[in-house]
């Protein structure tokens, strides 16, 4: 196989090739992105923890699998960089929080079981926004990760860190979790491929959890067929989740492989569109359906009148649930304890731990979400939420009436600069207005480049959404995107991004 | 105004979070612009639209009753900030007198 001599720059798919054929070997691979992030990692800060031994221990495995002639699963062997909010026996399991600085879980979650299981090296741990609270790695209690396409903006998030390590080509696929659009809204903004599952397509066991019902653990990758792969390697019923899917994966890695829209019924989300919207981000939008229209697709305008309601019920309903789910975080089994001096009180050791170990971010949302759930306000706005959350499932059964898929820009806008929207949560949580519905409907979407904001040369992505179990959907119209978009420039966006300094001696630099 | 400061300390307790004076000033007033922009969700609801909790539902999941491995001792107080004789060893949970 000749895909250049950098084997970081290979896709996923060609790295297993070259490993099952004996061309390479998955310590070879591992080895050369150890190097890599070793060099470059202190540009770019995608990691939070990177376990060598680990990984070539791993690899090694690999290798000695295929020397004694046993068979090898599709991604065996090839490199991955796991949001640190997923548990791991052998590294620490953070969620990017003081509160759990250092903790070493005593089980892997399903979704490491499966990686582990399926040959995949687990190169490290990623950063992430706090407990997966924030649309720019800016929540994280360890310092924000950098977008390679350009170091002084947000690489997007929660999951930035895997987002910001693929971009980089500092590991070959990236497992995020989106639960407003944390995989899909990093991968736009850093020109990645970026897909949610299905709601309990993907386990939820292991992961630490932030809002249950709209949880959803996903592929970061540079390919739309690597993220069928890794789909299909992470996905399937799990019963230590009661929410996992008693359902066949859907065939997304044949849809991915296959690519074709003639014929398919495109319905383009008018409420998604208009004032807060990037003009370069519209003008990439209104060429990729054109571009799907003259790929056989039939393009419709849809309406879904309560989209727009999306965001402020995603904004009671997700901070209710992590009010309840982060209670777990009481100073007592794990994690830290501050002010136990023999005098203070179980619930003053609690208060205080608290207020120190988490940040403003979760600090309001746990405030927000008790506040709707309380007593007298939980009708008018939990309940509510809930009612809206039914109404938003109504559009989407609607759209999916008269056409096979929707879409939508990813975001309104490019990867914006570090600390632009620090201080304005509200103006943060906008990043994630078109990503929210699919979330609350629980369906499935992918984020695919579709080329490069004219007025500041950062990419855009283009959102496909399909019905609840239609994930196959998505694959074949992200494949068909970027194969013709990759086939009109003569190469992969992603190989324009210039943000990274690749000079020998800039790791080092940059480390002193 | 859609929440004082006096109601933020009081969430601030529910939610067992130790909240300096400067932490109250700042959230009271990024929580009333967030409380206000949320409240939309009352210009569409209805009465009588019933409420989804779960994007895909579910009643009932059961499993086979069968002995399954679990946690040990060792392993589930090997992160505990203090253990002692095989316990989670906590702070004092009754106040004095």
């Amino acid at each position: 196989m000749d895909a250049g001599s950098d084997l970081t720059r290979w896709t996923a798919a060609q790295m297993a090739a070259a490993v099952a054929a004996g061309e390479v070997s998955a310590v070879e691979l591992t080895e050369a992105h150890l190097d890599r992030i070793a060099r470059i990692d202190v540009q770019v800060r995608a990691f939070l923890y990177v376990a060598g031994d680990a990984a070539l221990a791993a690899a090694r495995a690999v290798d000695a699998r295929r020397a004694a002639g046993e068979p090898l699963r599709p991604l065996a062997g090839v490199p991955l960089a796991l949001k640190d909010v997923f548990t791991t026996i052998d590294m620490p399991t953070t969620c990017g929080s003081k509160i759990l600085a250092g903790w070493q879980p005593p089980y892997d979650a399903t979704i490491t079981r499966r990686l582990r299981a399926a040959g995949v090296v687990i190169l490290g741990k990623t950063n992430m926004d706090e407990f997966a609270m924030g649309s720019s790695t800016e929540n994280s209690a360890f310092g924000p990760s950098h977008n390679p396409w350009n170091l002084s903006r947000v690489p997007g998030g929660s999951s930035g860190g895997s987002a910001a390590a693929v971009a980089a080509y500092l590991a070959a696929l990236g497992i995020g979790t989106d639960t407003g659009g944390s995989i899909r809204q990093p991968a736009a903004v850093c020109g990645l491929v970026g897909v949610k599952p299905t709601y309990g397509g993907s386990s939820r066991y292991g992961l630490v959890a932030f809002a249950s019902s709209l949880d959803t653990p996903g592929p970061l990758t540079r390919t739309v067929l690597d993220a069928a792969l890794l789909h299909e390697a992470i996905s399937g019923h799990d019963p230590c989740d009661s929410t996992s899917l008693h359902a066949p994966v859907p065939p997304v890695v044949t849809a991915a492989r296959n690519a074709d829209v003639a014929g398919l019924r495109v319905g383009v989300v008018a409420e998604f569109a208009g004032d807060g919207y990037a003009s370069g981000v519209l003008t990439r939008f209104n060429e990729a359906v054109e571009l799907l229209e003259s790929l056989g697709a039939k393009v419709t305008e849809v309406s879904c009148p309560h989209f727009d309601y999306a965001l402020p019920a995603y904004y009671l309903i997700a901070p209710s649930e992590c009010s309840s789910n982060l209670a777990r975080f009481d100073a007592m089994r794990y994690g830290l304890r501050l002010g136990d001096d023999g005098m203070a009180s179980a619930e003053q050791v609690m208060s205080q731990t608290r207020a120190a170990g988490f940040g403003a971010e979760v600090k309001r949302r746990i405030m927000l979400g008790t506040y709707a759930l309380s007593s007298g306000y939980y009708d008018a706005y939990y309940g509510k939420a809930q009612q809206v959350r039914t109404l938003i499932a109504g559009d989407f059964a609607a759209a999916f009436e008269q056409v096979d898929v929707l879409v939508s820009p990813t975001t309104p806008t490019t990867a914006f600069p570090i600390g632009e929207r620090a201080d304005d949560p509200m103006a943060m949580y906008l990043a994630d207005l078109c990503t929210i519905p699919c979330n609350l409907a629980g369906n499935a979407a992918l984020s695919v480049p579709c080329g490069l904001a004219p007025e500041d040369g950062l990419p855009v992505g283009l959102q496909i959404m399909a019905p609840v179990l239609a994930d196959d959907r998505v694959y074949r119209v992200g494949a068909a995107v970027e194969g013709a978009l990759g086939q009109r420039r003569g190469h992969p966006l992603l190989e324009e991004a210039s943000g990274v300094d690749e000079a020998d001696d800039a790791g080092a630099e940059a480390g002193r | 105004m859609s929440i004082t400061r006096d109601e933020v300390a009081h969430l601030a307790s529910l939610s067992r979070l130790d909240l300096s004076d400067h932490e109250l000033d700042r959230f009271a007033g990024q929580l009333d612009v967030i409380i206000s922009a949320v409240a939309r969700v009352q210009e569409v609801a209805a009465a009588g639209i019933p409420p989804t909790t779960h994007a895909v539902e579910f009643t009932n999941v059961f499993r086979d009753d069968v002995l399954a491995g679990c946690l040990g001792a060792d392993a589930a107080l090997a992160q505990a900030p203090a253990a002692e004789m095989g316990y989670f060893k906590v702070p004092k949970i009754l106040a004095e007198d």
